[in-house]
């Protein structure tokens, strides 16, 4: 449903993106993850053919993004990090524009707009001023719109960014159930890891370029086993007691040392043990994304992707 | 089919806007009236300012510059209408419209009726002002004066296009104000006869629409003797504008 080969776009000297390689198929649900900077967002820009690419190839259901940009866009539909809403008009009044620039028949439109309004909840708000909603309302509706029209590729940036949980499982259960009935294909960017799973496969993507392209079980089966974390009295002392004793290299990460076991209730015991320096805390859990990413750069991504700007971001939003 | 919903749907949201900003409705009769009172009555008294016409005959200065304050609202509505597009680029809106399946074209022209209709309304309401003047208009006149309010407004509203399209953010914007509009006003003939301008302002005035714009208006509504050129004339001047940044609007929209 989407091919890219070897794309690249630079800003000046900036260079967003960096050879990206990948195939998208239909039906699928493909995320993008990776943290704030990495190209995501100028990635989605090129497939929607909202900027061209410096260089590289980009088809979408077989048309070419640069040379048919047009048939392009009857097959999306998008919804952007950024607002994107008229705030002038009602949610309603949004929502039936939009219907009428992509070609929603009329009777289809009534149905439609009230199907996506109650999904986010915001049918009583319906005729409403946009204006006087708050940050999370506005991203809702702004998912809404980009669900309306049931487009055969669904592109999703940051959707949920700064909405509660019980909002995010009814917006993924609506997109789950859309591709069930519909067969949509589903390309979304996050930075949360949980709904990075909802995910068939996951490209994470760090400094434009991708550097893991698999399924979430697989790319957790990157990871050895479990997640060890704990914190000591002396992490230099206990990270060179680990190694003497389980050849195990463990990384420091926010005054907390982090290990990967294959069997992490049987090894507790042991490791508590090799250790002479005092324990404060110490857990196990299951390896998620973000051990993933930090196996593959060695950085860990949520301390970044909350980073300035987004929360900069996030707070313009909320104030428009 | 498509492009054609497209074009009445954004031509439709610009309504709708319009008629939501009451502050807009009421600052599009004060102006006018303002300056219909303070120019008309104040400084025509003051100076005993009466305008002669070409065949003999003079006509009082308030209802000289009616023609004139009617192209005014219609060249400050149109700009203000089409440079909205900018906003539209700042609050994130225009990417939702980029990236629809309509043609670029169909945005540019849309936007273009959507601008003059509003100008079209605005100049209609300070019409209303006309009785209050003293100024008897036919019925026939009115009936011309809609189109040509219209013609006027569509090629300004197209002139507003193409500089928000090269207009990279707001600030601009006064730029525009300062070295654009104010100009286009001043040097249309809407607050005094062109004539007796010295050469290189003449030149301008024969180059600024608006002048015709007026010149039209003014005709219609005063008789043929006050106007510069024949209506023909006028009309022929405004269509070939209108024509020419309508084709740059598209053009621009197309490349962007
Ligand atoms: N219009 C632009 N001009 C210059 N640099 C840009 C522009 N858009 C994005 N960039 C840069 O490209 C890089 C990737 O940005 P982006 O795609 O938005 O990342 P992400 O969406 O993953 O956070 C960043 O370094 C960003 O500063
Ligand atoms: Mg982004």
């Amino acid at each position: 449903m989407i091919e890219v080969r070897d794309i690249y776009k630079t800003y000046g000297d900036i260079e967003a993106v960096r050879g990206v390689d990948f195939t998208v198929h239909a039906g699928e649900i493909f995320g993008f993850l990776g943290p704030n900077g990495a190209g995501k967002t100028t990635m989605i820009n090129i497939l929607c053919t909202l900027i061209k690419p410096t260089s590289g190839f980009a088809s979408l259901a077989g048309h070419n993004v640069v040379t048919d940009a047009e048939k392009v866009r009857s097959s999306i539909g998008i919804v952007f990090q950024d607002p994107s809403l008229d705030e002038r008009l009602t949610a309603h009044e949004n929502l039936e524009f939009h219907g009428m620039i992509y070609g929603v028949p009329k009777v289809d439109r009534r149905g439609r707009i009230s199907n996506v309004l109650k999904m986010v909840e915001l049918w009583d708000r319906r005729n409403d001023i946009v204006k006087t909603f708050s940050g999370g309302m506005k991203r809702r509706l702004e998912i809404a719109r980009g669900l309306m029209h049931n487009p055969r590729v669904l592109f999703l940036d940051e959707p949920t960014l700064g909405l509660d949980p019980q909002t995010r499982n009814r917006i993924w259960e609506y997109i789950r159930d859309l591709r069930q009935r519909e067969n949509i294909t589903i390309f979304l960017t996050t930075h949360y890891m949980d709904e990075a799973e909802n995910c068939d496969r996951i490209a994470i993507i760090d400094n434009g370029k991708i550097i893991s392209l698999d399924t979430p079980a697989k790319l957790k089966s990157m990871v050895g086993g479990d997640v060890i974390t704990l914190s000591t009295s002396d992490n230099k002392v206990a990270i060179e007691e680990i190694k003497k004793s389980h050849s195990i290299e463990a990384l420091e990460q926010d005054s907390k040392i982090v290990l990967e076991v294959p069997d992490g209730e049987g090894f507790l015991a042991k490791l508590v043990h090799s250790i002479s320096v005092s324990i404060d805390s110490i857990s196990l859990r299951r390896p998620t994304l973000d051990d993933v990413f930090l196996k593959l750069t060695g950085r860990k991504m949520r301390e970044e992707t909350m980073g300035a700007l987004d929360s900069f971001k996030a707070h313009v939003r909320r104030r428009r | 089919m498509n492009n054609l919903r497209a074009i009445y749907s954004i031509w439709l949201r610009d309504l709708i806007r319009y008629r939501r900003d009451k502050y807009r409705l009421i600052s599009s009769l004060a102006q006018p009236a303002l300056f219909l009172f303070v120019f008309g009555n104040g400084l025509a008294r003051g100076l005993a300012i009466d305008i002669q016409r070409t065949g003999g005959g003079s006509e009082s200065y308030v209802s000289f510059i009616f023609p004139g304050i009617i192209g005014m609202t219609l060249l400050f509505t149109s700009v203000f209408t089409a440079v909205s597009i900018v906003w539209d680029r700042e609050f994130g809106f225009l990417k939702e419209v980029m990236v629809a399946p309509i043609s670029r074209w169909s945005i540019a022209v849309g936007k273009a009726l959507g601008g003059s209709t509003v100008a079209l309304i605005q100049g209609v309401i300070v019409l209303l002002l006309a009785p209050f003047l003293g100024l008897q208009l036919s019925f026939l006149t009115l009936f011309a004066l809609i189109p040509l309010m219209y013609l006027i407004s569509i090629s300004l509203t197209s002139m507003g296009i193409v500089i928000a399209v090269k207009m990279e953010t707001m600030e601009g914007f006064q730029m525009v104000l300062n070295f654009l509009v104010m100009p286009i006003f001043v040097l249309s003939g809407a607050m005094f006869p062109l004539s007796n301008l010295p050469g290189w302002l003449h030149f301008l005035t024969r180059i600024n629409p608006l002048s015709y714009g007026v010149d039209a208006l003014r005709g219609l509504m005063l008789g043929p003797s006050v106007a510069e050129f024949s209506l023909g004339f006028d009309v022929a001047i405004l269509s070939v504008f209108a024509v020419i940044m309508m084709f740059f609007a598209v053009f621009l929209f197309n490349r962007s």
